[in-house]
């Protein structure tokens, strides 16, 4: 891949790109798109969530996933940053604590991909038996 | 924080949360003066004179999921560490303007880190802000913004995984060319 340097060689590369955007693009509605919230406050930060999320995208890139990343601010789980929430279409929202670029891609492999739960899931509702019902 | 560029994406997350829709950050690195400084400009919410010397006890915050607010104190330390300091101005309804200076050359200082990876995380996880960057070293200017890429981009989502890598390669390669003008 050529260095690219000013706004115009951006312009270039551009069409090179089509084939993996189209597949984001076509799945540019949030109900069948994986949504990723990286929390990015200052104890997220702090702990390490910048990391997570370049490995996150890094990941998206290489395989072409329907997933998007986005930022997060603190939702109080300070001690277990960083903290990622994972919005798979019609499923509830799942947030994993202690998240470090191994868990990251595990939460891709082993959770988006296949469906499978893995370990620091932090609790993110408490809805009672009878609100479920 | 390890370095200069998580303050930055840090203290960005407040303008973001005042609900700016132009942000503006400034990294200038002034060798004779022996300065780096970070001015970050927002048009969001502003705060009140009162807000403004509260922000840097770190009791204090405006969120409610928790009672502390460390992001600006652990940037004032740092900042103070290396004989800079870090000033607020505010308006309400116009906007904040923070600016922390180090000293360039102190011990103390962190380094920069990645700063075209910060900017590229701030920009592509919040498209629909105009997010601009000015790297200023020794006088001479790189600057980058969002509406730009936009642009080039034509139509092509800013954040999208296989653009980001791109943008960090390209807005690196400029401020390591600023750079090495210098050692020539």
């Amino acid at each position: 891949m050529n260095k690219i340097k000013s706004l115009d060689d951006l312009r270039k590369m551009k069409q090179n790109l089509s084939s993996d955007i189209s597949i984001r693009e076509k799945s540019n509605n949030p109900d069948k798109i994986v949504q990723i919230r990286v929390a990015m406050a200052t104890c997220g930060i702090a702990a390490g969530a910048r990391e997570v999320m370049n490995t996150m995208l890094e990941k998206i890139a290489k395989d072409s996933l329907p997933v998007v990343v986005t930022q997060g601010g603190c939702m109080g789980y300070c001690y277990a940053e960083p903290t990622v929430e994972v919005k798979v279409p019609g499923k509830d929202p799942v947030v994993f604590g202690h998240v470090d670029p191994k868990v990251a891609l595990d939460i891709i492999d082993k959770y988006i991909l296949k469906g499978e739960l893995i370990d620091g899931i932090l609790p993110v509702n408490y809805q009672s038996i009878q609100e479920k019902a | 924080m390890n370095d200069l560029a998580m303050h930055i994406l840090d203290i960005v997350q407040n303008s973001i949360s005042a609900g700016a829709k132009r942000i503006e950050i400034s990294v200038i690195i002034n060798l004779l003066k022996d300065l780096l400084s970070i001015i970050i400009t927002d048009n969001g919410k502003g705060m009140s004179p009162e807000s403004v010397k509260k922000v840097t006890d770190p009791y204090y915050t405006s969120r409610t999921t928790r009672k502390v607010g460390l992001g600006i104190p652990l940037l004032k330390q740092t900042a103070m560490q290396t004989g800079g300091d870090v000033t607020i101005t505010s308006e309400l309804g116009v906007g904040t303007t923070i600016q922390a200076d180090f000293g360039y050359s102190n011990i103390d200082r962190p380094p920069l880190g990645d700063l075209a990876n910060a900017y590229v995380l701030l920009m592509s996880a919040n498209p629909e802000i105009n997010m601009i960057l000015n790297y200023i070293f020794n006088g001479e200017t790189y600057s980058v913004c969002t509406e730009d890429i936009k642009e080039a981009l034509d139509g092509v989502p800013v954040n999208d995984p296989a653009v980001t890598p791109l943008l960090n390669d390209m807005i690196q390669s400029n401020i390591l060319e600023l750079q090495s003008l210098d050692n020539n």
